[in-house]
């Protein structure tokens, strides 16, 4: 396997590597290490306390899970006022990202039967996530310098510590054909999220409307945090065509939107 | 060594300096009369330094630098003049280029892919699982 880039000067190719997967959320979920200790037991135990963080948060968060803390919520069962401080910290995060999104992003939605409820999901997986990637950065510290990746069902967090490895390498697929790539990128920290339906047709609700957003076919933005780079692809995506303009707005993140036709745009926000 | 990489850690220009000269720090370790043997001199030019907490204009900064065999494999600010986390990543952070270019699918030289969520069910079939099963 060729190196992408040219490295640095000094840079050693042949770090170690290892890759981890686990199933939580629905999601597959795999983290890639790499320094001079990715493949011993006790990186690999840093990962799995990770792993660990997000089943909890799962078991917290999920409203698939009818005795959830968040499903108990939902019905009625339990009140948000007094919920656990991590289940107020999200809902506060859910309302900084109504406004910051001017409302294309709601943590209060429709359920199956129209009745609006609680319901963080969009916002709960890029923030576990980025949560427990940030730990792990910090555990992997103690065993030298390693970079670091974590993609959770296609969104994206990347971290590198070294100086001598090159950035790592990020594709955003086609939704086209999902065994296409539209663009890659380079990106030694920071996070990539895309939003859209290829993958299991499932809607995006536009929380202004309460009906399936179809004014694209994926979103993806790339910044410098998972959670806000996941909130803002979301609410790409319900913008549709015209969230070109809000997303210029957006300083430090850059997006590609994806037409129903095909067409490509990329946005780069002003420094 | 150790001594060394301590002592000038003090200032962030002290970690440019250090930046510029491990080269010839390095020959030095070699080559200084007295130094110690090989083995020692290996062992004792790797590991986790943390240089003292500097007070700038800004506010306190702290480095925290990785040395493996006499070379610095990373230089890390461990505490930045602000606190904020989000201020900190974006200090690490610049929006990278987007290339235009269409890459194969097969390619090898794709770390990761970013898409619409992919379930656990279609994992197998993804272009993800095949880098991933690359580096299990």
């Amino acid at each position: 396997m060729t190196t992408p880039v040219a490295p640095l000067a000094g840079a050693a190719p042949d770090l170690p590597r290892r890759a981890f997967v686990a199933q939580i959320m629905g999601l597959p979920i795999s983290v890639h290490v790499r320094g001079p200790r990715a493949r011993d037991e006790a990186v690999a135990h840093a990962v799995e306390q990770s792993f660990a963080e997000l089943r909890a948060d799962d078991a917290t968060f999920s409203v698939w899970k009818p005795d959830s803390p968040v499903s108990r919520i939902r019905d009625g069962r339990d009140s948000l006022a007094e919920a656990h401080p991590r289940i107020r910290h999200v809902a506060a995060l859910c309302e900084l990202a109504g406004h910051r999104t001017g409302s294309a992003f709601s943590a209060w939605l429709p359920d199956d039967e129209g009745t609006i409820r609680f319901d963080p999901t969009g916002l709960v997986k890029g923030w576990a996530v980025e949560q427990a990637f940030v730990g792990l950065v910090g555990r992997l510290r103690q065993f030298g310098a390693h970079d670091a990746v974590i993609n959770a069902g296609g969104d994206i967090a990347v971290h590198c510590t070294r100086t001598d490895t090159p950035a790592w390498r990020i594709a955003i697929e086609d939704p086209r054909d999902r065994s296409r790539l539209l663009r890659t990128l380079e990106l030694r920290t920071g996070a990539v999220a895309t939003s859209g339906t290829a993958a299991r047709g499932r809607h995006i609700t536009d929380p202004a409307t309460g009906v399936p957003a179809i004014g694209l076919l994926s979103a993806s933005v790339i910044g410098p945090e998972l959670t806000w780079a996941d909130v803002y692809a979301t609410a790409a995506f319900v913008k549709g065509p015209t969230a070109v303009g809000w997303l210029a707005t957006l300083a430090h993140h850059a997006a590609v939107l994806v037409a129903p036709d095909g067409g490509v745009t990329s946005v780069r926000a002003a420094e | 060594m150790r001594k060394i990489v301590t002592a000038v850690m003090g200032t962030i220009s002290g970690l440019v300096l250090l930046f510029s000269y491990h080269t010839s720090t390095n020959s030095e370790a070699t080559t200084s009369p007295g130094g110690a043997d090989t083995d020692a001199g290996t062992s004792s030019s790797s590991g986790t330094y943390t240089g003292d907490a500097v007070q700038t204009r800004w506010g306190p900064v702290q480095v925290q630098i990785t040395v493996e065999n006499g070379t610095i494999t990373s230089a890390d600010a461990i505490q930045y003049p602000d606190e904020n986390r989000r201020d900190q990543q974006i200090n690490a952070y610049a929006i990278p280029q987007l290339n235009a270019e269409v890459v194969q699918a097969q390619s090898a030289q794709i770390d990761t892919i970013s898409g619409a969520t992919v379930t656990s069910d279609g994992y197998l079939q993804s272009l993800q699982s095949a880098i991933d099963n690359a580096h299990l």
